[in-house]
């Protein structure tokens, strides 16, 4: 099964590499675009004998490693 | 007086802070690699600066879970002095020893570059023979050293007197122009609640010698040692 873990600042926290690219952008005349944050996506096979199953694993591995949650929250899908 | 530098792959401080125990200051150190069990009976830790793992997924966040990170968490939990040094720091604040987490600069740069940071507390055993508002010169060199935590752990960190070191300027003032890296209320280094434990970005032995361009550095290590000769105890 495949899990996929999206990784994202908290609102809260100042994101300045999104800052960045959000200005590259508007400098490139994408003025439709506004605010940008950038996150991080993990794709994991998981072992598991069912999705639900699944989820709580990767969850789990999140919580432990993949995300900081202290800046940081986290989305799970398992396919 | 032992101190264990701990090597983690892609530490690269390490052999500085050895130098600083061992020829400058004429202590015993010695290296523990990560996946060691035993701290080897030292009395000082020091976890040192570099990119451990590569920096990959997040500064110090695979670190944390080395073999002996279990060792210097009970180190440190039986009061055993504990020096995290930039990215050694990070590794504290993932593995939840010290409050709050890294982000980028918020300018995005790599900082290599002397600054100047002011000591506020003198009740830990890394600051115990400075001078409260003694001023220190001392490298930095970091792209994520923009301390954040959420603005109840940073109150919490106020009221309770555990910011230990504060970016300022020349004179000693908190200023954001001698902010590096953006991180909140200047916070160049802090310690956990017991005080045995602090983290810091700037690299104190990197500067234990005026050759280097500083010796204002040698003073957390003198520091140590003096608490630790008073103190007379280890764990």
């Amino acid at each position: 099964m495949k899990a996929r873990v999206f990784v994202t600042l908290k609102p809260s926290v100042f994101d300045p590499q999104g800052q960045t690219i959000a200005d590259a952008l508007h400098s490139m005349g994408y003025t439709g675009v506004g605010e940008v944050r950038q996150g991080k996506y993990f794709e994991l096979d998981v072992s598991a004998p069912s999705a639900d199953q699944a989820k709580t694993l990767a969850a789990e591995v999140a919580d432990k490693l993949l995300a900081n949650p202290v800046i940081e929250s986290y989305r799970v899908e398992v396919e | 007086m032992r101190f264990a530098i701990v090597v983690f792959p892609g530490s690269n401080c390490d052999h500085d802070a050895y130098h600083a125990a061992e020829h400058v200051l004429g202590q015993d150190a010695e290296f523990v690699w990560h996946k060691e069990t035993s701290l080897q009976g030292a009395d000082v830790v020091i976890l040192p600066g570099g990119f451990s793992h590569g920096d990959y997924l997040r500064t110090g966040a695979i670190a944390r879970f080395s073999p002996i990170m279990k060792c210097v968490a009970a180190f440190a939990r039986e009061g055993g002095p504990v020096l995290g040094i930039c990215n050694g720091f990070q590794i504290l604040l993932e593995a939840g020893m010290l409050p709050g987490a890294m982000l980028r600069n918020r300018d995005l740069k790599f900082h290599c570059e002397h600054v100047r940071v002011q000591v506020e507390r003198t009740d830990t055993p890394f600051t115990s023979l400075a001078s409260i508002g003694q001023v220190l010169r001392l490298p930095i060199a970091h792209g994520e050293g923009n301390y954040y935590a959420e603005p109840d752990v940073v109150d919490d960190l106020e009221a309770s007197g555990r910011v230990v070191f504060r970016y300022c300027d020349e004179r000693g003032q908190i200023t954001s122009d001698a902010n590096p890296n953006g991180a909140l209320h200047n916070i160049a280094g802090i310690c956990n609640e017991s005080r045995n434990v602090v983290g810091l970005m700037p690299h104190p032995e990197r500067a234990c010698e005026s050759v280097l361009g500083s010796a204002d550095g040698k003073l957390l290590f003198e520091s140590v040692v003096g608490a630790l000769a008073v103190g007379g105890q280890s764990p």
